[in-house]
């Protein structure tokens, strides 16, 4: 202990957790924020038990013959007052008795309206006397890595990844240049590196809280799976901080106000909020755009946590993605030492 | 010609086995690495350093020794903080040797920055660490020095020890930056502007505590306008204007320069008939025994005197055989203003 109170090393790090964990707005927006956000979209995307669809009919006969169908509960209901409902959206269907054949009224437009279509027929058809041309049955499956919130945890991570290694290392370290604190620094005999890497460490330890928190609250209240191996998986954030460490370095190397260095973050993190598949796929974008997105350390990062927890593939298959991260870290990191701006 | 003189505490130092009070201090504080060092702790020697617009520093040969408090003296842009950062090491040169405990910023770097102690202008240090935080964070730059509470003593800040940077008053920082400063214990200490910004009484407590680092022997270079300040402070004094020295020497020596020992100000005003005042004979002022000069700066005489008691009931003569009305009559000490008012014809803070 006596020996780490004089590593200079040691209390630089020390000194930037102390700054951290003093700064309760960080701290929201590191730990509690992603998971408000997890929490946020498994409600929104939840998968429920199939639902029952509202219907209504015409007549007392129509819609008894719908009412045997478990998909569907109907009720009876003249023609004007349902036509109101649909509009209103409170039946999917109306099912109008004409003289000699029956209509249904819907908007073709809405997916629930079209399967609600489909069953009214069938049940219709089936209470006319209507036999099965083939035998069929029905083998229900509910996968879980399949499910929404399956694909967007490991998106989340990465962002917020993205997020707090920029974030810490890059306002930072403008704002101690601001308060002529890096002056006072350099004027002292502290080894520069030193001052770097303390970054670098308390980053990596407060890597590991975040993401042990933020997955095991996904895998506690929704389930999510691991199907690659842990450390694999440990490497990969170790990688994609780094990565977005150099790039936060990068970004704050030069930049003499907060103000100029908040703007640069976010116009560096924008093209990969919208390009690198958080929420949605980044197979989306053209073809033509594609070997840009792929480049894109958010990109690789998420793809390879993605290919990590739900295919359980191995680092071995996720080179191209490993060495993206690495090419972000190390390039980002050797620039930024020729350039920083120490004063 | 005033380097001529050596300064005394730098007397002092150099036949350090004189039994003196003021020697024995000075051999207990410093130890045995400092007793070989050399004399001088600071030497420049035709230091240039231009920036895009302004020759900042033009021509500068200054020589401190050890154990001396040595003060830059000038108005704001005088080129002082370009000085003191080219002997930190903070800016480099275009031309000119710099040279600190015999050691230079080329080869010695590493050395000489366990060895200086610094403070600058406007260091904010971070505003949820503690006193002892940022203490404990600056000592641990440094291979020796003071304890983390030794710090604390010399720059009293006891009762802020667990207090957050941002709670501190003006005073308070400065004193930690002192603290910052001291905690290598440092042969060369430089303290940039350390009173800008402070209350009279803020001001008065660093003074204080400079004072008693002057008295434990260590040797000082600061910066400062204001030239109570210097006065008070320092040994001797280099007054700079335009990035030139303009004079050096003791406060006592400068001061000596100006030609008398008091300065009597005066102006005149209209005598009541609405038909304005006759202009001052400048040369019946200069004729009383006693008056060394005369100048006028914007209406207000002033008349470097000595003998004061003897002279003022001779100007009020002098004046009144002109038929003068006073409007204004005030006498002060020459100061350190008044030698930069007659070098450079401007006041200090005029800029």
């Amino acid at each position: 202990m006596n020996k780490l109170e004089f590593s200079s090393l040691y209390q630089l790090t020390m000194v930037r957790f102390k700054l951290f964990l003093r700064e309760p707005e960080a701290i929201f927006w590191i730990f509690i924020f992603p998971i408000l956000l997890a929490i946020g979209l498994g409600i929104a995307f939840r998968n429920r038990p199939a639902d029952v669809l509202q219907v209504g009919a015409t007549t007392a006969q129509l819609t008894q013959a719908l009412a045997a169908d478990k998909g569907l509960t109907a009720a009876t209901i003249d023609e004007q007052a349902g036509t109101h409902a649909l509009a209103t959206g409170s039946i999917l269907v109306l099912v109008i008795q004409r003289p000699d054949s029956v209509a249904y009224k819907y908007d073709d437009t809405n997916p629930d309206a079209r399967t609600a279509r489909l069953l009214v027929d069938r049940a219709i058809q089936t209470a006319a006397g209507r036999k099965q041309a083939v035998a069929s049955e029905n083998e229900l499956v509910h996968e879980t890595g399949a499910r929404y919130i399956d694909f967007v945890v490991p998106g989340l991570l990465g962002m917020n990844l993205m997020g707090s290694a920029m974030w810490g290392l890059g306002f930072s370290i403008v704002e101690a240049r601001q308060k002529k604190l890096l002056k006072r620094l350099v004027a002292s005999p502290m080894p520069r590196w030193q001052y770097l890497m303390s970054f670098l460490l308390s980053r990596l330890a407060m890597l590991f809280v975040e993401v042990v928190v933020f997955l095991a609250f996904t895998r506690v209240v929704f389930g999510v799976p691991f199907r690659g191996s842990l450390p694999a998986l440990g490497l990969l954030c170790l990688l994609t901080s780094l990565a977005f460490s150099g790039l936060g370095l990068l970004t704050a190397s030069r930049a003499r106000t907060t103000e100029a260095v908040s703007g640069l973050m976010n116009l560096v993190m924008l093209p990969m909020w919208i390009l690198s598949g958080i929420f949605f796929s980044a197979t989306r974008f053209p073809a033509l755009v594609q070997p840009i997105v792929r480049a894109l350390p958010l990109t690789a990062a998420i793809d390879a946590m993605r290919g990590n927890m739900l295919q359980g593939l191995n680092l071995g298959q996720q080179l191209v993605q490993v060495g993206i991260l690495v090419a972000w870290f190390v390039i980002p990191f050797a620039i930024s030492l020729r350039i920083f701006r120490w004063r | 010609m005033w380097r001529r003189h050596p300064p005394q505490v730098a007397r002092c130092a150099e036949y350090s086995t004189i039994p003196n009070s003021k020697c024995d201090t000075l051999g207990a504080m410093i130890n045995e690495q400092e007793k070989d060092a050399p004399e001088l702790s600071l030497r420049l020697h035709g230091v240039r350093k231009a920036f895009v617009d302004v020759q900042a520093v033009d021509g500068l040969d200054l020589e401190v020794a050890r154990g001396e408090c040595f003060g830059l003296l000038g108005p704001n842009g005088a080129g002082k903080t370009t000085t003191i950062e080219i002997c930190e090491g903070l800016t480099t040169p275009d031309e000119g040797t710099v040279e600190l405990l015999g050691l230079n910023w080329r080869t010695s770097a590493g050395e000489l920055r366990q060895r200086i102690g610094i403070q600058l202008q406007e260091t904010q240090f971070p505003d949820k660490l503690t006193v002892e935080e940022t203490l404990r964070l600056f000592r641990s730059f440094f291979k020796h020095g003071l304890s983390v509470n030794e710090s604390i003593v010399t720059a009293q800040l006891e009762e802020k020890r667990k207090s957050r940077v941002g709670g501190l008053s003006g005073g308070q920082k400065q004193r930690l930056a002192m603290a910052c400063a001291l905690v290598g214990d440092p042969a060369l200490l430089f303290l940039d502007e350390p009173t800008t910004g402070l209350d009279p009484q803020a001001r008065r407590h660093l003074w204080d505590l400079v004072d008693g680092l002057k008295q434990a022997g260590r040797t000082i270079i600061l910066t400062t306008h204001y030239m109570e300040e210097a006065e008070r402070l320092c040994d001797r004094v280099a007054i700079m204007d335009h990035g030139k020295v303009i004079a050096l020497g003791t406060p006592q020596q400068l001061i000596a320069t100006v030609g008398g020992e008091d300065i009597v100000e005066f102006a005149v005003g209209s005598d009541g008939t609405g038909a304005g005042h006759a202009p001052v004979d400048g040369s019946l002022l200069t004729a009383i025994p006693g008056v060394q000069s005369h100048r006028v700066d914007a209406g207000l005489h002033q008349l470097s005197v000595s003998e004061l008691h003897l002279v003022v009931p001779r100007i009020f003569t002098a004046l009144t055989a002109q038929g003068l009305h006073l409007s204004e009559f005030r006498t002060h000490s020459a100061t350190l203003e008044d030698v930069f008012v007659r070098l450079t014809g401007r006041n200090l803070r005029d800029e």
